[in-house]
């Protein structure tokens, strides 16, 4: 079937502002929107950019806005879209570098600024920690993680006020909180609950609907607010 | 131009890259960069999904030497005994040492790490499947990933990401060996170049499956710096062991982790037969990866494929309880759903073999120096490799499975601590090779190129005929044929024409240089199987249909002459405890 790509360009070494350019090919149901994208660099034109490396919803590069939705075009067949209409974009509220390419470090920043590393006894057992399945469970879904920036940048707070570390660095902190192994938790907790943290979060459920991992990150998020509150980490 | 000095430089962020960036930096006076060409959480490490193997004995009795010798008769006796003693000790510490980093892995009732069975891995030297490969779920190579990404976080390790390694500084030293002294990138952002001079090199960049049309890897995996090393001189080892995985979903070659068949799934042909229990009556589906791709492909070729054109084997886990692939399998399920629309609960999944990995690589000693020559003792000083990128060799003929995770976490350690030892007790040399020239021609002529080729189109069929004539099953004419297409692609690689001239994220011209990485690797392979008149693991000709241990039992060493034309050494295997047997399962 013929399907028509509205893809937003920009690059900032000639363009002077984004804009929309229209590519009509051949494509099959079954597709990915990653195989189109490259199907019009390849074939049309070899100038679209864009980031991509496993092409299996695996290491989080191609993050982009495909219909108005955040997705990883390796995660999208044409036949989930129900359209042969298709828009692509940057994902929102990180700067653009070059059509759907963005600056990553803000996101990063975030990331970084958690304490996303564990922090277990000062000496660790001869073996290895003992978990239970229980402990193991709590943290399963936010250990899932790949940092592809669909939750941060569906995030309604974090495009107006880019201060916010955003979903998914709270959702690093919470695998490091709820670990059972993990000594840190108090000071992640303290970091999530400055102006920056946990509070911006309304709940927009943006987030959750914009996971490739199907992480329920609004009640993971939920959970770190009640964990202040009542100190249930 | 920019230019950087490091004590150590570690090119690569995935697992081998990340293990040796720690160790460097916990053991260098000086300081300590990784460059990478994604953002290290992007890096193909994340993409393993089944296990590490280790003998933790958490489930079954295990062993270090039965891990060992199912490493050397995985690897059809072409392992180095000294690299397999080496790494099935000291996996069993690393995996341990991955829980400290906090490495959520998978729990047996008991709390301690939970163990699967794993194609090739057995207990008392081939009687039965034992349960080694330590899991957390199906992802275990995104949690090693995370894991390290994490604690390189914590302990400050310097970051260039999106850096695109396109030479090394490569120099003679005093007494006519070889001293490496850093590498030459482009910043993707900028199109910039930027010298990166360092007492030490260790380089971890992984595989070169895209040269083939099928394949588990990532887009990234272009094999950029095995064939920088042998533009430069380098040897490569054992370039024609190539692994097929099994269980590649169908078209797409998508990894679904042998761990599936570790839980209980079972291959199956056209007439739901479980045909493994005819190949390896032992072991069945829980046979090594070789001869699991060559038995699928045997069923496809004698008329019991699945499907309409009888092109595809089933994955079948139908009899498994859901809730087991639920909580170990939940990946696996959903790439099967997302992108064949089969529900794995309820039907069998069409699979096909995979290219996954590459067994050869540069040639490193045990403590990943990399050698110019033959022998031991011709190292080029300074310059270290470790994971998919090198040739150790743990692997031998055929990898098993969970032994790639093995081989970052042991050899990944050793190569950073050697690579710090190395920059404490020299000093940075002062640099006379022209690289930035070099690099800088390489650039210019690509950026510019205007010939009438297209890079898709090449790449296209280098990838069509490397999977149509050195693939699983090779002959001495399917093998001739693909060195003269190679020769023919390389022609008109030089013509090749790009429209983007932008300097930043200039895409177009990565995958240009890269379908250049690509090519040379592509003709080491060949070549090299070419030159190997036997089967042997993942290597099988179908003139050569035996074994021949009198004649090939070592190392294929090739080194470029021109490009189409190379010349083969040899190296000798490192035997030892375990004697070269027939490999039966």
């Amino acid at each position: 079937m013929q399907a028509t790509f509205k893809i937003q360009r920009y690059n900032p070494e000639k363009d002077k502002k984004p804009y929309w350019a229209e590519y009509t090919l051949e494509v099959d149901a079954k597709d990915r929107i990653l195989d189109i994208l490259h199907k019009i660099k390849w074939e049309m034109d070899g100038s679209l950019s864009f980031r991509r490396s496993c092409a299996h919803g695996i290491c989080g590069s191609d993050a982009m806005m495909i219909n108005g939705k955040n997705r990883l075009a390796c995660k999208v067949l044409m036949m989930d879209l129900g359209t042969t209409t298709v828009t692509v974009e940057a994902i929102r509220g990180l700067p653009v570098e070059k059509d759907l390419i963005v600056d990553m470090k803000p996101f990063f920043d975030s990331y970084e600024a958690v304490m996303p590393y564990f922090i277990g006894d000062a000496v660790p057992p001869a073996t290895e920690y003992i978990q239970s399945h229980a402990e193991e469970k709590i943290i399963d879904a936010s250990t899932k993680c790949i940092l592809c920036a669909c939750c941060t940048t569906s995030c309604p707070i974090f495009w107006v006020n880019g201060q916010y570390l955003g979903p998914a660095a709270i959702v690093q902190a919470h695998r490091f909180i709820f670990d059972s192994r993990d000594r840190a938790g108090a000071q992640r907790l303290e970091i999530l609950n400055q102006t920056t943290g946990v509070w911006r979060c309304r709940t927009a459920y943006n987030c959750t609907e914009a996971c490739p991992r199907d992480i329920p990150i609004t009640e993971i998020i939920g959970q770190v607010k009640r964990a202040l509150m009542y100190g249930t980490a | 131009m920019r230019a950087h000095k490091f004590d150590v430089i570690v090119v690569g962020a995935g697992g081998s890259g990340l293990m040796a960036a720690l160790y460097a930096t916990k053991n260098a006076q000086g300081s300590v960069a990784v460059i990478s060409k994604l953002y290290p959480t992007r890096s193909h490490t994340g993409a393993a999904q089944g296990g590490v193997g280790a003998a933790l004995g958490n489930v079954d009795e295990d062993s270090w030497e039965w891990h060992m010798f199912d490493t050397i008769k995985g690897g059809d006796y072409l392992t180095d005994q000294d690299a397999a003693e080496i790494f099935a000790k000291d996996v069993i510490d690393a995996v341990y040492e991955l829980e400290h980093m906090g490495l959520p892995f998978s729990r047996l009732p008991d709390g301690k790490i939970a163990q699967r069975r794993f194609g090739g891995h057995t207990r008392e030297f081939g009687k039965a499947p034992v349960h080694r490969a330590c899991y957390a779920a199906d992802r275990t190579g995104h949690m090693i990933l995370q894991t390290l990404y994490q604690n390189s976080i914590k302990e400050g390790v310097n970051f260039f990401n999106e850096f695109l390694v396109l030479d090394m500084i490569l120099e003679e030293d005093a007494d006519g060996g070889q001293v490496c002294k850093g590498v030459i990138a482009m910043d993707i952002a900028s199109g910039e170049l930027h010298t990166f001079h360092a007492k030490s090199v260790v380089l971890a960049t992984g595989g070169n499956g895209r040269m083939f049309k099928v394949t588990s890897n990532a887009h990234a995996l272009t094999g950029d710096l095995t064939a920088i090393a042998y533009r430069r001189g380098i040897p490569l080892e054992d370039m024609e062991f190539y692994q097929f995985h099994p269980t590649g979903l169908y078209k797409l070659g998508v990894l679904l982790t042998e761990g599936v068949r570790g839980e209980g799934g079972i291959l199956r042909n056209g007439a739901g037969e479980r045909f493994m229990e005819r190949y390896a009556p032992t072991i069945k589906d829980l046979a090594p990866r070789d001869i699991v791709s060559r038995s699928m492909y045997m069923e496809i070729r004698e008329g019991r494929g699945a499907g309409p054109n009888k092109d595809y084997i089933l994955l079948d886990i139908t009899h498994l309880d859901p809730k087991i692939i639920e909580e170990r399998l939940p990946d696996i399920a959903d790439f099967s759903r997302t992108y064949l629309r089969v529900e794995p609960t309820t039907e069998p999944v069409p699979v096909n073999p995979t290219a996954h990995y590459t067994m050869g690589g540069i040639p490193t000693t045990i403590d990943g120096e990399v050698l110019w020559g033959t022998q031991n003792n011709e190292i080029v000083h300074g310059l270290y490799a470790a994971g998919e990128v090198a040739c150790v060799s743990l692997h031998g003929a055929n990898r098993l499975g969970t032994n790639s995770l093995g081989d970052l976490i042991v050899f990944g350690r050793r190569a950073g601590v050697a690579a710090a030892k190395y920059a404490n007790e020299n000093a940075l040399l002062p640099i006379t090779d022209d690289v930035a020239r070099r690099a800088e021609d390489l650039i210019s002529r690509t950026r510019n190129a205007s010939g009438k080729e297209s890079v898709a189109k090449i790449r296209a069929e280098m990838q069509q005929s490397m999977q149509d004539n050195a693939s699983v099953f090779r002959t001495e004419e399917t093998l001739s044929a693909q060195v003269e297409i190679l020769r023919g692609l390389n022609e008109r690689y030089t013509q090749i024409g790009i429209s983007d001239r932008s300097e930043r994220f200039n895409t177009e011209m990565i995958e240009a240089i890269e379908l250049g990485f690509l090519l040379d690797n592509a003709e080491t392979l060949v070549h090299s199987a070419l030159n190997r008149r036997e089967s042997r693991g993942a290597h099988s000709r179908e003139d050569f249909t035996e074994r021949n241990d009198p004649d090939y039992l070592k190392h294929t060493m090739i080194y470029r002459k021109e490009i189409g034309h190379t010349e083969i050494k040899w190296r000798d295997v490192v035997l030892g405890k375990y004697e070269p047997k027939p490999r039966v399962y």
